[in-house]
This record gives C-alpha cells, sequence and structure tokens, in this order.
C-alpha cells in the first residue's frame, strides 16, 4: 500500500470535525451522543494508522482501552438519557434548560 | 489495490458519518453510523490491524449501535425539523470549529513543517526474540503479551471502570421510591 501516514490522519480529522459539527448543530440528546462516538472513533482511526507507521503495539493497545471504555461510557449515558426522558419527556436539548429559569 | 480500498472506505466512512449528522431521523442516523463503523473497521484492516477490526464490528456496530437503536426506537424521539443552522450561535460555532480543522489541517500537512512522510514499515505475523513483545505484529498474541506486561495497571483499572459503570447503570435506571406508579 503506498498511502502514507498523512492520508489517515486526514481522515481522522475531517471524521472529528464532522463529529464536532454534529455535537454543535444537533438538538436531538442522542444524536448528540452518536456524534460524540463518531469523535472518539476519529481518534482511533489516528492512533492505529500512528501505531502501524511506527511499528509499536502501544496505539493499537490505547484504541483497546478506548473502544473499552466507549462501551461503559455508551451504556451509563444511555441510562442517564433514558432516567431523563422519564423525567422530563423530551431529549431536545432545548426543552433541558430548568437550571436557566 | 489496497489504495484504492483505501480510498473507498475512507469515503466511505466520511460520507456516512456526514449522512448521520445531517439525517432529521435519528434511526436512519444510527443505521449511517453502523456503515460508518464498518467502513472504519475496513480502514484497521488496511493498516493490519486484524484484531481491532474484529473488536471494532463486534463492540462498536454491534453492541454499542444495538444499544442505540433500541433506546431511539424506545423514546420515540420526534424528528428534526432538518433546518440545522437557524439559530446565529450554531452557526458561528460550527464555522469556528471547522475554521479551526482547516488550519489544523493546512498547518500539518503544507508549507515547511509538515509531518514526514513515513515508509510503510514490514510486519511479523508472530512476534519473535525476546523483548520483541511490544513490537506490532498483526497476531492477537501481541495484544495479550502488552497487556499482561507494560499495560497490566490500565488493563486492572479498566475492569474497574467497568464494574463500575455497571453498578452505576444499575442504580441510575433504578425507580425511586417516591417515582412509584408516576
Amino acid at each position: 500500500m503506498t498511502v502514507g501516514l498523512n492520508a489517515f490522519l486526514i481522515v481522522a480529522g475531517l471524521l472529528f470535525a464532522i463529529g464536532l459539527l454534529g455535537v454543535l448543530i444537533r438538538k436531538n440528546t442522542l444524536v448528540i451522543y452518536m456524534s460524540l462516538e463518531l469523535m472518539l472513533n476519529a481518534v482511533n482511526v489516528a492512533l492505529v494508522a500512528f501505531s502501524r507507521y511506527n511499528g509499536t503495539m502501544d496505539g493499537n493497545l490505547f484504541v483497546f482501552f478506548i473502544i473499552t471504555v466507549a462501551a461503559a461510557e455508551v451504556a451509563v449515558g444511555l441510562a442517564i438519557i433514558v432516567a431523563l426522558f422519564r423525567k422530563r419527556q423530551s431529549v431536545m436539548v432545548d426543552n433541558l434548560n430548568a437550571l436557566s429559569r | 489495490m489496497a489504495d484504492i480500498l483505501f480510498y473507498v472506505f475512507a469515503a466511505a466512512t466520511l460520507i456516512s458519518a456526514l449522512l448521520m449528522v445531517l439525517s432529521p431521523n435519528a434511526v436512519n442516523g444510527a443505521i449511517f453510523m453502523i456503515v460508518s463503523f464498518v467502513s472504519t473497521a475496513a480502514l484497521f484492516v488496511l493498516l493490519e490491524a486484524y484484531f481491532l477490526a474484529v473488536i471494532q464490528i463486534l463492540v462498536y456496530a454491534g453492541a454499542v449501535m444495538v444499544l442505540f437503536l433500541f433506546i431511539i426506537m424506545l423514546l420515540d424521539v420526534e424528528r428534526d425539523d432538518g433546518n440545522y443552522l437557524k439559530d446565529k450561535l450554531s452557526l458561528a460555532a460550527s464555522i469556528a470549529g471547522f475554521s479551526l480543522v482547516a488550519i489544523l489541517i493546512v498547518s500539518a500537512f503544507a508549507g515547511g513543517q509538515h509531518l514526514p512522510e513515513t515508509a510503510l514499515l514490514p510486519v511479523a505475523e508472530n512476534p519473535v526474540g525476546e523483548g520483541a513483545g511490544l513490537e506490532f505484529t498483526t497476531s492477537a498474541k501481541s495484544f495479550g503479551y502488552s497487556l499482561f506486561t507494560k499495560y497490566m495497571l490500565p488493563f486492572q483499572v479498566t475492569g474497574f471502570l467497568l464494574l463500575a459503570a455497571m453498578i452505576g447503570v444499575i442504580v441510575v435506571s433504578k425507580k425511586h421510591e417516591g417515582e412509584v406508579g408516576k
């Protein structure tokens, strides 16, 4: 494969930017949460690329830990969203402004 | 051949991620997200991280996205109107965020001080010799070796984190005494 490290890093940067865009413009908490996962995924791509082009295992191990932590984080976050929905009957961030009133 | 595959899967990852962010229906967004995760797994295969590609599909595209789809369908959230940039704040925030990324890409890959373009190192299938356990290989054996030597403490801490997350989820999703029947 003649594709270099920089191509993978550009893909990772763009993926991170798309995730950031999702967090910034969407109003649905679940979609914001999926965008956060997308940003974690972008970091994973960059780490695996660095690991492969550097010839060490450390980047791959970091990605392994990130995937584990992300799975735990998704479980806790979705439980919080469900509890929130049970209390407020909405997951739109526009309606979650109890602290500002 | 691998080059063409890289461009195909990179484009699939980015386009489906963008479609996820822009689709008004959250269920469609979750399906595009699965496509994006599977394409990312293909990128991992191109980088010869086969174990991580399998983990990516099992954990992310499997468990995590099934959980997301389940919650989206359970809560039956309303559609967005698709007009995301109607308030000035999110427009300004997205412009600011994208100019930061543009500055990053331009400064990292253009101009005098760009990153060096390294060549692909040859990769062994199995770790060979003493002390070679932390070198990049395509086998899952390297993962086991690293997890139980250099990364022993993070490994244990991650185990406790999973336990804490499990207990936390049970506590958060439990109905409290005053709420019964509401």
